[in-house]
């Protein structure tokens, strides 16, 4: 038997992977819409607790982290692997600071009593407790794939510099970048409906 | 695997553009989001969040120069998607 690697089927499985996270955001999205349509006025209540430009800045985050992950594997496939070790090194950089924009986030709901089972949502309107569920919910698994890209992202890097992925075989650092546009996808989304619908 | 069926590579230069595109559009529905529409400002919303999430998927994660097999698959995905979001959200609404 000859030790032939099947890339495109490994790339195959990554997107059959992919769906299901796409499928697992989307029931969640499922719910917003559903109590979005009930309790419009204290969704509306619950975005303007919410940094637009915090969001937006998160957001300006992911996109150029995508591209600098996309341009990674072009590098790699051109023979410059500097240059693809110091755009991944930059794309982590990224999840950091999006990770960080997090903390300060949450840090600063927390401060104003905004938190799972805190006194003011949950003797306040269930509308809004209800916003702020899907919202911790939602970012936080969101931000628990983050790290899960940046790990992958990662060990990606690693193999790039001792040479185990290179221009020849790359799937590895191809379905980890294709986690990573996943993650930002998903935050494309989630930044529209949680910090620009008021 | 011979060097003919390489997968198609994106120069810097495309994907910068793309880039741009989306930096543009991220300012565009934050921008338009201080703009009271009324009903309008959430479809907008995610009317162009949908543009975005094209970009990304044909050009970043390469969905536009992939076999048939990826992009059906896809499809049926966003198809799944429609179908579970659409029609509970049809449901809800005329209750």
């Amino acid at each position: 038997m000859t030790d032939r690697i099947d890339q495109d089927g490994i790339k195959i499985g990554m997107w059959l992977f992919l769906y299901s996270e796409i499928i697992l955001f989307g029931g969640l999205f499922v719910l917003y819409a559903a109590y979005f349509h009930r309790y419009p006025e204290f969704f509306a209540a619950g975005g303007l607790e919410l940094d637009r430009l915090f969001g937006a800045a998160n957001t300006v985050v992911l996109l150029v982290s995508s591209f600098t992950v996309a341009a990674s594997i072009t590098a790699l496939r051109l023979g410059k692997k500097g240059q693809c070790i110091g755009l991944l090194l930059f794309s982590l950089f990224c999840g950091v600071i999006f990770l960080v924009n997090k903390y300060f986030e949450w840090g600063a709901k927390f401060a104003r009593d905004l938190f799972p089972n805190s006194e003011t949502l949950t003797s306040g309107e269930p509308g809004l407790n209800i916003f702020f569920g899907l919202y911790y919910i939602i970012t936080g698994l969101h931000g628990i794939h983050v790290i899960i890209g940046m790990i992958l992202l990662a060990v990606s890097l690693v193999w790039v510099m001792t040479g185990r992925i290179n221009a020849n075989r790359f799937s590895m650092l191809d379905n980890s970048g294709l986690y990573w546009h996943l993650v930002d996808l998903i935050w494309i989304f989630v930044f529209p409906l949680f910090y620009l619908v008021l | 695997m011979t060097h003919q069926d390489q997968p198609h590579l994106l120069s810097y230069w495309q994907l910068a553009v793309v880039l741009a595109i989306l930096l543009v559009l991220t300012i565009v529905t934050v921008g338009v989001s201080y703009v009271d529409l009324g009903f309008f400002n959430v479809p907008l919303a995610l009317a162009i969040a949908c543009t975005k999430v094209s970009l990304v998927l044909l050009f970043f994660m390469h969905l536009k120069y992939e076999g048939p097999i990826i992009t059906l698959s896809f499809i049926g995905t966003v198809v799944f998607l429609v179908i579970m979001i659409g029609f509970t959200f049809w449901d809800v609404a005329f209750r």
